[in-house]
């Protein structure tokens, strides 16, 4: 903060006498120099922002959608679809693997192990996989059930969580097929080890978003009720 | 050079302009002089700056023209003048804003005791709600909407009972009692606003928004609404009266309750045919019409319509205006009718007969491409009258199916010259007369009427609204 | 790490063929002028459609072939092409993707592939909005505010088709938006060449930036909101719709919010506002500074007020909503932010006053513009300090008031500033200057015509005249003059259309005809002027890279004997005048 308010007070006029600024050559003040990951890493931050923005606003309507009377929750009483939820937790641990294979890919990229980070990009692959079908058959199973997307408003907000959240899935599936297919055509390991990175960083960050709205499209009316009361709807 | 004139020209322009205008707020009928306050304060303040600015900037361009025996100043910036104009422009801010917000204070806050009304939108046209003697409104939903129930009043609700139910978009006030207005949408998003009140705002469908004021003024003030509502949007007009205490109560008694509508009489067929009797003598026995006397085709038209028409001639209007001959007849012998019951047994005899095709004549000479035309004119009649001609009860439109076409004919000539749709007490008639002159030559209304022919397969009205 | 994208040349991506070079290309110049040739093509449509509408207000009842429908379908496509289509892409698509690599010294943006897709992406979204004008129903004529219910019930024309299609073409376009924005940002932080400190920036650059980023932190709620709508339209969810009748027949919806959906688009739609401004803010701040052969004054202050209005910018949206029946008691909050964000903007116009303030006046095309601009922006400017206090909202709400207002402040205002870019920028994008006689006619035509429109417009809003009506029919309180007044507003408006394409027609004939420009023919400062050829060559900088050493805004150095001094030139090669070897032309 101390450091952009630096930037932003600078006189730029002033010439210093070997004609270049005090803050000179660096171009980089609002990034931290050491752990610098490149063009990539900066975008990918700035993609997340607007990502987390998309879930965010959703869930300011969601909440305040809960408290209309027609909005019935998909967990809490007993008979409800998500009171136990198997199938989502097993869909759960099926991102949570594609996101520690990709973690270890990039750890193994390090170390040069192209068999091992091939297997583990495959298994994230995989993994990725498994989570979007088991979300589909998630869909199928409430659809049988009754729960349509257009039959309550918990359901649709349901149906449009996760197909957006797998969309993202999808997006970065496709990333890391490019990256991938970089992988093995040539094995440029400084451009592959950012590259796997930034692609671990996204499956780490899609893995917490689905963990948050695990937690949230489970959550009990009373819960909501707490949480609305908290925002003040 | 040019532009440093031209810019002053322009701000002296705009000046003199200001004041000549005849544009310009409608004479005030509210109570809300305090907003007109707060556009004057706006006004001088906005306007000083608009000419310091401007004349600044006119000054400046002249005094510092291109001249090349001069350099420009080097000056990267001066802390204290851009001190001091953010303090001046946040003083300047600060004047308009504060005036404004307690006015928007006394707009949020109604006075107890403000007497309470409802505004009714729907596509496209209002109609209102009183509380009745108990001083509460009923409970409504839109479940419980249908042709016998448009309010969608809750008939086990206590507090319905005694509503009073305006269905007509002109509605009454009385004179310096502050009133707020509750408003409920239908279907869409509406906007009540009636320019000399000063105030709007929207109707939104699943809330009850309001607003308040109090009328300080007599007179016809035209209702409009101000948010986009569909394609018949600019037609959605209606009144509000201010009358005095004795007038607003003359009008008052003459209004029904909710309850007094809900259980109004069916209309009883067979009374009905006795009165027929003296209308068969021109509109013909099966109520099929006759070109020769200028009597429409009647069989089939939904009562809602007839019974409408029919107190429209008795009450004057339709068929009052001087050029309307055969309008004049009809309202002569729809005087014949002596009471409300007697309209409705008359129109449900008239609704109970079965219609026939109308005679081959005009369809049999239309072309194709006049059709095609006349299709393109119809789809925006379709927004109200249906698809298929069918007329539809909330829309207050009548059925057109089957309907001669030279009957239409003169409908829409009368409509668009006036004869018909501005009488006074034709609450829908406006939305007509405006919707008619779309129809700019004879052609086009040729067109569209040889289209509507096409429509005249005898078909069941639909049932309108049966929820 | 910078060093990595800045100093490489790389010959071999140089594309030979023109597929490559003109139609395929990563070069960030050609896709910025494909940008900018879509974007005016679909806003010459728009400024189409604008005359209709404006002959069936000014002639009521004379033109069969625009009725209620076709003119809400008009008022529709109009806005929403020239806010979204033609605006936000010609601002940053085009000068955004032209100028941020030239202006910082960069070859080209970080991710050259991402940049052509973004284009590519644009063009689909332009091709399917495009499209709805041929499906039955047309396209959709709900406002260009797409409020629900109304947009998508049978009220309204284009409710069947025309609607998801314009919901689909604005989540294309969020997304090619966003492959450019992402872009832009990280080329700002990460491509600058060295000693372009971000205080060294052009204000271009400035406002180019931080409304990239108010793009990137708005449109997602768009996107929501288009998203939602959509489920709402194609597979029946309740999330804006409550229990409703349309034109009498039930509908199967219960519950959802219609204010909900207004919350969500202006929460995009205010900072919208700004994604527009900021961009014309900054590169009206760079030609008067140039034209004026003086430094921008308080140029600080100018980027604190370009950010901070970035950042208020997302906390005013419910202004366009105190009559929407949201809780009345959110007006005072929104009242107050509104005013707030005019104090940083009212500082951006003093400092173009004082900048012009004795500095050396060249009225060329491009400052002709800049000062119109100065002018409409201030009338737009202060017009909303009328709709921003809740109270006075009340009665201006919904009429011809907010027309004009928005017009002179969103539409006139910032394209008077493209048209001062267009003049200013042009003999670098093509080596030819424009012809500056037609450059007159075209301002003169331009600024006073679209004057004559707008400000008798603001009266017909006093007098309580309601935006989106078809006609008015007999109105108790609109007497007869008013449409007179119509009338006149009509013809200045179809002369100012007519007037466009004087310079459609000088843009083409310089280009082949047009004086010759040189690299830098308004003696500016930035580096964008400073390339070896006109115009630029793919990569930019030929074998080196510019480096950075002072400012943007060097012009008129007391002491030194030209009146600038570019920003790549150190301090030890400027030349003094002659008898002066005092302090070098620095500054205390």
């Amino acid at each position: 903060m101390m450091k952009i308010w630096q930037t932003l007070t600078v006189k730029p006029w002033l010439t210093s006498s070997e004609g270049i600024v005090q803050s000179d050559m660096s171009t980089t003040e609002f990034i931290d120099t050491e752990n610098n990951k490149g063009p990539g890493k900066t975008a990918l931050k700035f993609f997340l922002a607007i990502v987390t923005l998309l879930f965010f606003l959703i869930t300011i309507t969601f909440l305040s959608r809960s408290q209309y009377p027609d909005f019935h929750a998909l967990a809490g009483e007993p008979w409800l679809p998500f009171t136990k939820p198997i199938q989502l937790w097993i869909n759960t641990a099926c991102l949570l693997l594609a996101s520690i294979s990709l973690q270890t890919a990039v750890s193994l990229v390090k170390k040069q192990h192209i068999k091992s980070t091939e297997f583990a990009i495959l298994l994230a692959t995989f993994g990725s996989g498994c989570f979007v079908i088991g979300q589909i058959l998630v869909w199928q199973q409430l659809s049988q059930g009754g729960f349509y997307v257009n039959s309550d408003p918990a359901n649709s907000y349901f149906y449009l969580y996760t197909s957006l959240h797998g969309l993202h899935i999808v997006g970065g599936l496709v990333a890391l097929a490019l990256v991938s297919y970089q992988f093995f055509q040539d094995k440029n390991f400084i451009m592959n080890r950012k590259n796997l990175s930034l692609c671990a960083i996204y499956w780490h960050y899609l893995l917490l978003i689905w963990l948050f709205l695990f937690a949230l499209l489970t959550a009990t009316p009373e819960t909501y009720k707490t949480i609305a009361l908290i925002c003040g709807f | 050079m040019a532009i440093a004139i031209v810019i002053i020209l322009l701000v002296i322009a705009s000046i003199v302009f200001h004041f000549i205008s005849p544009w310009w707020f409608t004479e005030i009928a509210s109570n809300w002089t305090a907003i007109d306050t707060t556009i004057n304060i706006t006004f001088w303040i906005t306007g000083f700056v608009f000419v310091a600015v401007n004349g600044f900037l006119a000054y400046v361009v002249f005094r510092y023209r291109f001249n090349k025996n001069r350099r420009a100043d080097y000056e990267p910036e001066n802390k204290k003048l851009e001190t001091w104009l953010t303090v001046i422009t946040t003083i300047g801010v600060a004047a308009l804003l504060a005036p404004g917000l307690v006015v928007w204070g006394k707009f949020v806050n109604v006075p107890d005791g403000a007497d309470i009304f409802e505004a009714v939108g729907q596509q496209w046209h209002w109609s209102f709600r009183l509380p009745g003697k108990d001083g509460k409104m009923g409970r409504s939903a839109v479940e419980l909407m249908s042709e016998k129930n448009p309010f969608g009043l809750d008939p086990n609700d206590p507090f319905s009972q005694d509503d009073i139910l305006i269905n007509s978009n002109e509605m009454h006030l009385p004179i310096n009692r502050p009133v707020k207005a509750l408003l409920r949408s239908k279907d869409v998003l509406h906007n009540f606003a009636v320019p000399q009140f000063r105030v709007k705002m929207d109707l939104v469908p699943g809330l009850t928004s309001y607003l308040w004021f109090t009328p300080t003024r007599q007179g016809r003030f035209e209702l409009l609404c101000e948010e986009l509502c569909g394609m018949a949007h600019y037609t959605m007009r209606g009144y509000v009266v201010v009358d005095s205490a004795e007038n607003y109560q003359k009008w008052l008694d003459q209004q029904t309750t909710f309850s007094q509508s809900y259980q109004a009489k069916q209309a009883d067929i067979q009374l009905g045919q006795q009165l027929y009797g003296s209308c068969a003598a021109c509109h013909g026995q099966q109520a099929q019409g006759n070109k020769v006397l200028n009597a429409p085709k009647l069989a089939g038209q939904s009562i809602w319509y007839l019974k409408r028409q029919l107190s429209y001639f008795k009450n004057g209007a339709r068929g009052s205006h001087k050029q309307d001959i055969y309008g004049q007849q009809m309202a002569t012998m729809a005087k014949l009718l002596v009471d409300d019951e007697a309209i409705t047994n008359v129109a449900g005899y008239i609704n109970s007969l079965s219609q026939l095709s109308p005679a081959p004549t005009a369809a049999n000479i239309v072309s194709k491409s006049q059709l095609i035309k006349g299709q393109k004119l119809y789809n925006n009649c379709a927004y109200c009258h249906g698809k298929l001609g069918q007329g539809n009860f909330n829309t207050n439109a009548p059925k057109l199916a089957g309907q001669d076409d030279w009957y239409l004919k003169k409908q829409l000539l009368n409509y668009q010259s006036n004869i018909r749709g501005r009488l006074k007490g034709d609450i829908y008639g406006n939305q007509m007369l405006l919707m008619s002159k779309l129809l700019h030559d004879e052609t086009a209304i040729d067109n569209v009427i040889a289209y509507i022919g096409t429509l005249s397969k005898p078909q069941k009205p639909k049932e309108v609204n049966s929820l | 790490m910078y060093t990595a994208i800045t100093d490489q040349v790389d010959e071999s991506s140089h594309p030979k063929s023109f597929f490559y070079k003109y139609i395929w290309s990563q070069d960030h110049k050609v896709i910025a002028i494909q940008y900018s040739i879509t974007a005016i093509c679909v806003g010459l449509v728009a400024l189409v459609l604008s005359g209709l509408m404006r002959l069936q207000l000014g002639f009521p009842d004379s033109f069969s072939f625009i009725d209620p429908s076709s003119y809400l379908q008009f008022v529709t496509m109009h806005g929403m092409i020239m806010v979204i289509y033609l605006l936000t892409a010609l601002l940053l698509g085009g000068f955004g993707n032209y100028l941020i690599p030239l202006m910082i010294g960069a070859r080209d943006m970080v991710f050259p592939f991402l940049n052509m897709l973004s284009f590519w992406t644009y063009l689909l979204s332009v091709i399917v909005l495009m499209a709805s004008f041929f499906v039955i129903g047309g396209p959709t004529g709900a406002g260009w505010t797409l409020y629900p219910p109304a947009s998508i019930l049978e009220g309204a024309p284009g409710a069947s088709n025309g609607i998801v299609l314009m919901l689909i073409s604005l989540a294309i376009f969020i997304v090619a938006f966003t492959m450019g924005g992402l872009n832009y940002v990280t080329t700002v932080l990460q491509a600058r060449t060295k000693g372009m400190t971000l205080m060294r920036m052009p204000l271009t650059i400035w406002g180019i930036f931080v409304a990239t980023i108010l793009g990137l932190l708005a449109f997602p709620a768009l996107l929501v909101s288009a998203i939602m709508m959509l489920f709402d339209k194609l597979i029946g969810t309740s999330f804006f719709m409550p229990a409703i009748l349309s034109l009498g027949d039930s509908v199967d919806y219960s519950g959802g919010s219609p204010i909900l959906f207004q919350h969500l688009f202006w929460f995009f739609g205010h900072p919208e506002v700004y994604i527009v401004a900021l961009p014309a803010f900054g590169m009206v701040s760079d030609v008067i500074s140039t034209h004026a052969r003086k430094n921008i004054f308080g140029y600080r202050m100018m980027v604190w007020a370009i950010v901070a209005i970035g950042g208020l910018s997302f906390v005013v949206w419910a202004h366009h909503m105190y009559v929407s029946g949201m809780n009345p008691y959110f007006g005072f909050f929104f009242a107050t932010t509104t005013l707030i964000i005019a104090v940083p903007t009212a500082i951006k116009v003093y400092n173009w006053l004082l900048t012009l303030w004795r500095g050396n006046i060249h009225l060329t095309i491009p400052m002709l513009f800049a000062i119109g601009f100065i002018f409409t922006f201030t009338h737009g400017g202060l017009t909303g300090l009328f709709l921003g206090n809740v109270v006075v909202d009340l009665p201006l709400s919904d009429t011809y008031f907010v027309v004009a207002h928005f017009h002179m402040v969103m539409g006139v205002s910032p394209i008077m500033v493209l048209f001062a870019a267009l003049y200013h920028w042009y003999p670098k994008i093509t080596g030819r200057m424009l012809n500056t006689g037609l450059g007159k006619i075209h301002f003169w035509g331009t600024f006073l015509g679209t004057y004559a429109i707008y400000l008798p417009m603001h009266y017909l809003g006093f007098l309580g005249v309601p935006r989106r009506y078809f006609a008015m029919g007999e109105t108790d309180f609109i007497p007869q003059s008013a449409q007179t007044l119509n009338a006149g507003i009509t013809i200045s408006a179809i002369i100012v259309g007519l007037i466009q394409l004087v310079f459609i027609f000088n843009a083409i004939w310089s280009l082949f005809k047009g004086k010759m420009a040189g690299d830098n023919p308004w003696q500016a400062t930035t580096l964008e002027w400073q390339t070896s050829q006109t115009p630029p060559v793919h990569g930019n900088w030929g074998k080196n890279v510019p480096i950075v050493y002072r400012w943007a805004y060097d012009y008129s150095v007391p002491g030194v004997k030209d009146d600038f001094i570019p920003q790549n030139v150190p301090q030890d090669e400027v030349v003094m005048l002659e008898g002066n070897t005092g302090n070098n032309g620095e500054n205390q």
